[in-house]
Order: C-alpha cells, then sequence, then structure tokens
C-alpha cells in the first residue's frame, strides 16, 4: 500500500491504463501544459507527449463531443471536466450521444469513455460552481455513473471506468483532491463497478453515503458509536448501476436506514434510494426512510448560509436517533 | 427591427479618419455547375451510369417512404432528401470506401443509400423492423452501418458536427490516412457546435471536411431569415481554413470539389464546403411547404439534379433512351422488393428493449 492524495490516485490509474494501451489518451482544459487545474495531471504530458495529453479551448460541448466520435472510431478517451459545473454547456453530447448512440445504432457502435471532473459543492463559489450531477446523469440509461469517497476507490474504480466499454461518468472532488489514504498497488488493481462497499458493520440503523456524504456518515456513525449504537456505514461507490443488493441486505438486518446526499433533494439518489428500499424491504422496515440532501435551493455564497445548505454530520446524526426512535 | 444587417453597415459607411483600416484579400473557390464532365473527373461511362442509377434509386426509394408513410407503415418523423440527391452520390465518389468516414443529420436515408446500404436494410428500419440497418433502434433519423463506416444519422441539430471531429481526430490518432466527411444543413450552422468543432477542427489540424448542405430553408427559416452572413462557405474565415461554394445540382461539380476536399483533409487540413441545393419536400411530412411560392419550387425543379444527369447521359450519347428505361424499371423493382422484405421482416422481440443500451450483457436494469 502507498499512501496517495486523491489527485495522485486518479492520476495512477490514468497513468498506469495509458502506459497499458496506446489507444487511450486524455483531453480537457488545462490537462497539458499547465498541469492541470487541480494538478490531477501534473506531469502527463510530460510522460506521454502532446498527442496522448492534450489541452483544449474553452469548448466543452466540442471536446465532450470530439471525444465521443473518437471512442466511436475506436480509440479510449479520458474526457476531463475542470469541474462538473461546466460539463453543463456539453450535456447534450454525454445525454443524446454517449448515453443513446448506441442504442439507436442497434449496437454497431459503442462508446468506451470516461467523462471525468470534480463534482458537488467546492466551497463559497456560490450557484453555478456547485452543483451535485450525480442523480441527472443517472437518469440516463446509457450511462454508467462512479462516484468516489477516498483515494483507494478512486484508482480502482477509475481504471476499470477506462476498461469498461461503456460510457461512464466519474465524480470526484475538489474538496478531497488533497485527501491523503492507503492505495493498493497490486498489479492490474481494479475495483468492480456496481459493487457497494460495506465501510462499517453494525446491527442498529444503515447509513448510505457517497462521496463527501461518505465521511458525514462515517462521522454520524462514530457519534452513535459513543452513544452505544453499531451503524453500518455503505458507500455505494456506482450510482448507476446501484448494488441494491448490499442495501437491502444492510436495512433488513439493521431495520432502519438513513441516506446522505449533497444532491438537491428533488429526484436525488435518495429518491429513487428511499424509492427502493420501500419496494424491496417494507415488511423489514421499522421506520420510514430519512434523507439528509442539501437545502432546495441554489448554493448561496455566504460562509454561513453554505454551511447551512450542506448535509452535516450533526443533521445525519439526528436523523439517525429519529429512526432508532431515541429522542 | 427596422434594419437589416448590411443596411446598418452600409449606413456606418467608412471608418473615420482617426482609424488605420486593416485590408484582408480572402479567395474562396468556386465550383459552379456546368463546369465540369465526366471526363475531366476521369468517370468511366459505367461510372458515370452507376452515379445516375445512386441518385435515382435514392428518389425512388424516398417517393416509395413517403407513400408507405402515407400508409403508416413508417412512424415518427420522415425527412425526404429529394432534391439533394447529387450531394450524397457526388461525395460518395469523392471517398474511399471501407477507409474514410461519413456522419450526417436526420435527413440521412440519401447518404446511406450512397454509401452502400442496401434498400433493404434501409426501408425494413423504416419499417422499426428488427432488420434494419438499426434492428428497428433508430428510424429514419437513425440510420448507422459501421461497415459502410456510416457513422449515423443523428436527430439533434448540430449535435453530431464535434463527434465528426472525433471520428476525424481517431482517423490521425491511429494515422490510417482516413477522412470523415461530416453533413450539416444550413440551419446547423447557428448552434454552438459548429463554431466550437470548426476551431477545434482547424486548431487540431483534424483530416475532416464540413459540408454545409444548405438547402435554403431550416424547417421554414429560410436562410436570410435566420443569417446574416448568407454566404455560409464565409465561416471558413473564422477558424482559418479554406472554404468553396459548390453547385449541388450538378453532380460533377459536387465530385470535383469532394474530391479536392478530401484531399486536403488527407494532408490535414479540414475545410468547409457550401454546396447550394434544395429540397423539393417539406421539412418532414407534416410540413405543406408555405414559406415559399409554388413558382420558387418549380423553378428550382427545372435545376433537378437527377433529370440533368440524364439529359448529360443521352446528350454525350452515353446512354440510349432505352438503357434508361430499363434502369429506372430495374431500380423501381429493387425499391418495390425493399418495401416487400421490410414487411416480411419481423417487428424486435419485446425483450429486444434492453439490448443494446450497454455492452455489459448483464447490466441490472431497473424493472
Amino acid at each position: 500500500m502507498a499512501e496517495l492524495q486523491l489527485r495522485e490516485a486518479v492520476r495512477a490509474a490514468m497513468v498506469e491504463e495509458m502506459d497499458r494501451d496506446e489507444n487511450i489518451f486524455l483531453m480537457g482544459e488545462e490537462v497539458a501544459e499547465y498541469n492541470g487545474a487541480y494538478k490531477v495531471s501534473e506531469g502527463m504530458r510530460d510522460r506521454f507527449g502532446d498527442q496522448r495529453v492534450i489541452d483544449t479551448p474553452i469548448s466543452e460541448s466540442g471536446f465532450a463531443g470530439l471525444g465521443l466520435g473518437a471512442a466511436m472510431n475506436g480509440l479510449r478517451p479520458i474526457i476531463e471536466f475542470m469541474t462538473w459545473n461546466f460539463a453543463f454547456v456539453a450535456i447534450d453530447q454525454i445525454i443524446n450521444n454517449a448515453a443513446k448512440v448506441r442504442y439507436m445504432s442497434g449496437g454497431q457502435f459503442s462508446f468506451p469513455i470516461v467523462f471525468r471532473g470534480p463534482n458537488g459543492a467546492a466551497g463559497q463559489l456560490a450557484a453555478t460552481h456547485n452543483t451535485s450531477v450525480e442523480a441527472i446523469y443517472s437518469c440516463f440509461p446509457g450511462l454508467k455513473v462512479i462516484s468516489v469517497s477516498n483515494p483507494d476507490d478512486a484508482k480502482g474504480l477509475l481504471k476499470s471506468a477506462i476498461r469498461d466499454d461503456d460510457p461512464v461518468v466519474f465524480l470526484e472532488s475538489e474538496f478531497m483532491y488533497g485527501m491523503r489514504g492507503e492505495v493498493s498497488e497490486a498489479e492490474d488493481y481494479t475495483i468492480p463497478i456496481g459493487k457497494a462497499r460495506i465501510a462499517r458493520e453494525g446491527d442498529a440503523v444503515t447509513i448510505i453515503g457517497h462521496n463527501k456524504s461518505y465521511w458525514r456518515a462515517l462521522e454520524a456513525a462514530e457519534m452513535l458509536e459513543a452513544d452505544g449504537y453499531a451503524a453500518e456505514v455503505i458507500d455505494p461507490r456506482t450510482i448507476r448501476p446501484f448494488d441494491w443488493d448490499t442495501v437491502i441486505s444492510s436495512v433488513k438486518k439493521t431495520n432502519r436506514c438513513v441516506v446522505v446526499d449533497e444532491s438537491n433533494p428533488f429526484a436525488s439518489v435518495s429518491s429513487e434510494v428511499a424509492f427502493q428500499i420501500q419496494a424491496r424491504a417494507f415488511d423489514y422496515l421499522d421506520a420510514p426512510v430519512h434523507r439528509i440532501t442539501s437545502k432546495d435551493t441554489p448554493a448561496p455564497y455566504a460562509k454561513n448560509l453554505m454551511e447551512y445548505y450542506l448535509p452535516s454530520t450533526e443533521d445525519v446524526y439526528r436523523a439517525c436517533r429519529a429512526v432508532m426512535y431515541l429522542d | 427591427m427596422s434594419l437589416k444587417a448590411k443596411e446598418v453597415a452600409t449606413q456606418n459607411g467608412q471608418p473615420e479618419a482617426s482609424y488605420d483600416t486593416i485590408e484582408t484579400k480572402l479567395t474562396f473557390r468556386h465550383y459552379p455547375g456546368d463546369r465540369f464532365s465526366h471526363e475531366s473527373l476521369g468517370l468511366s461511362v459505367e461510372e458515370v451510369g452507376d452515379i445516375y442509377r445512386n441518385m435515382l434509386l435514392q428518389r425512388r426509394f424516398e417517393e416509395r417512404s413517403a407513400q408507405m408513410y402515407g400508409r403508416q407503415k413508417i412512424g415518427g418523423f420522415l425527412h425526404l432528401y429529394i432534391g439533394q440527391e447529387a450531394i450524397s452520390t457526388g461525395s460518395a465518389y469523392a471517398i474511399k470506401p471501407g477507409l474514410d468516414s461519413a456522419i450526417t443529420a436526420y435527413r440521412d436515408h440519401g447518404l446511406a443509400l450512397a454509401l452502400g446500404m442496401t434498400s433493404n436494410e434501409c426501408m425494413a428500419e423504416l419499417f422499426g423492423k428488427v432488420d434494419g440497418c438499426s434492428k428497428g433502434k433508430g428510424g429514419s433519423m437513425h440510420f448507422f452501418s459501421k461497415e459502410k463506416g456510416m457513422f449515423g444519422g443523428h436527430g439533434i441539430v448540430g449535435a453530431h458536427i464535434p463527434v465528426a471531429a472525433g471520428i476525424a481526430f481517431a482517423h490521425m490518432y491511429k494515422n490510417d490516412g482516413g477522412v470523415c466527411i461530416c453533413y450539416l444543413g444550413d440551419g446547423a450552422v447557428w448552434q454552438g457546435s459548429f463554431h466550437e468543432t470548426l476551431n477545434l477542427a482547424s486548431l487540431y489540424r483534424l483530416p475532416v471536411v464540413y459540408v454545409i448542405e444548405n438547402n435554403q430553408y431550416a424547417m421554414g427559416t429560410a436562410v436570410d431569415r435566420a443569417t446574416a452572413e448568407t454566404d455560409l462557405f464565409k465561416q471558413c474565415v473564422s477558424y482559418a481554413m479554406p472554404g468553396s461554394l459548390v453547385d449541388g445540382m450538378d453532380v460533377f461539380s459536387v465530385c470535383q470539389a469532394m474530391r479536392d476536399h478530401v484531399d486536403m483533409a488527407r494532408e490535414g487540413q479540414p475545410s468547409i464546403v457550401e454546396i447550394r441545393t434544395y429540397r423539393y419536400r417539406g421539412h418532414s411530412m407534416s410540413d405543406p411547404g408555405k414559406y415559399r411560392t409554388k413558382e420558387e419550387l418549380e423553378a428550382k425543379k427545372n435545376e433537378d439534379p437527377i433529370l440533368r444527369l440524364k439529359s448529360y447521359l443521352i446528350q454525350e450519347s452515353l446512354m440510349s433512351n432505352e438503357e434508361l428505361d430499363v434502369l429506372d424499371v430495374e431500380v423501381k423493382a429493387e425499391v418495390a422488393a425493399s418495401v416487400t422484405f421490410a414487411d416480411e421482416s419481423p417487428f424486435p422481440p419485446l425483450e429486444d428493449i434492453y439490448e443494446h443500451v450497454y455492452t455489459q450483457e448483464d447490466f441490472p436494469f431497473l424493472t
């Protein structure tokens, strides 16, 4: 094991895969000469050259679509968005072309492509720069959506995403790029897409959280432990396809569930998780499923409002106590 | 708004004396009609006959499609290419089959047939049958054939333009010598994707030719109602690439222009070709075409690219009337057979709804 920052783990995955397969290239704004807006691709241009690590103008729709055409014609692009907020101007390419053209071509053309970049809240940047997009992209059959919470998952899942023959939306986080963690150095280390990770076992309540929300879930579980309760914490890691089996088995054991999701609440990941739990484990539930999401507003700028906007550990802790009828 | 852009420009007049002026000389190539012959193009008599047959096949195929649409054998939208056949066929004779790639928007039947896709697979797709070129998943707007280098058939105006750049990028990256031709309508020029992509194509020196099929109307909006600079080929100036204007009613002009531009692309020089053409039918089957006069339509029909080539074949004594009649019967028979084929092909089985979404065979769909 090596201790890496999350940005280094993402880079390690790209470098290892690009060493392995010369059809893989990285394209995006500031990825080459500038070494990445968040230094994720630092050193990659020196290693692979201008032909494989390619700077673009500020034309997300153009280079996202270019990546898709390259994928249709035999390459395996990695397209970096400086943040997923900027991908909204390219969303037609992702939703209409990446997700649907394979289907409309009767399976003739596939899209082995990864769109990656940081997602969700990134501080006092106000509403346009703080969007959580996982629920949006998970709406579209044809896409796979991965959201990582730690360096080891980032490496193992990104390698799987790059090898996958379907288009993958890969969600990182500005806040977590500097986070350090143990990362496997096993040769060809991959983590299967669509498998959740049980981060902590318990029988009192199931807490589900991905990306930054995973850490709120874990912190709340530690507070509950101090109260004498063992919470089970699940990081779904992949949003589409979602690992229902792991979640449903857990809920059948704990009979209670809280979903932590940084999305805005309406039609969020938590909405689908709560629906599936009531559909598949209704008779096992001792309380309604609770969820903690961002507020049902655009993200604010003021520091106090932004803290209030996001799911907090305290919110999660209180929701867990509520479904356990402790208060 | 009372003034048109040109009038405003005139009113602004000469620059004030306090300004310097920058003068630029711009040169564009022009490929007018009646300039080229089969001999100047080096086409054999047999090849000219094939060109004529291919254009006629597109025409008869679409006439029959319209009929089948009326009989509700075909659903959804049906956008006919009738009048524009010289562009698809002329450019198909400028590329290397099996190496080069092509991609277009939703008015895609003509290009599909020009690239060698069969009437059977095309008609079956219109009928939504399992033997269709997209297995009944795409319909009229989404014809695909990996085998023939047909990258679609795309329904969102302008969305395929960057995809074309990517197809060309892959040709360059793999160094396989291939070129991508991207067809778009005059309406698509005002999508942002066009401008983003033309810049990328020029910046990266991609082997791509952007063909603007200017059929004068974006659905019901005439070019001069949507476009300040109606010479669309001049867009090339902003992206530091060559641009040409071509008479799209003369298949030889199209073929010569496309050969020249494909050669440029193969040398790493992307470009724009504006081909002026005309669609005789409405935008789609539901369009009565009230935005244009009957006189305009009739005048354009006199320029018909198929009749023009037919006259040429007779005048140049390349084919006799009898031979042309035989060809017509043959083409009609091929199209009639495709209708029978499409009728007899089964609908896709219901379980096929989950096929082709992912390459992953056991994707756990929500049910």
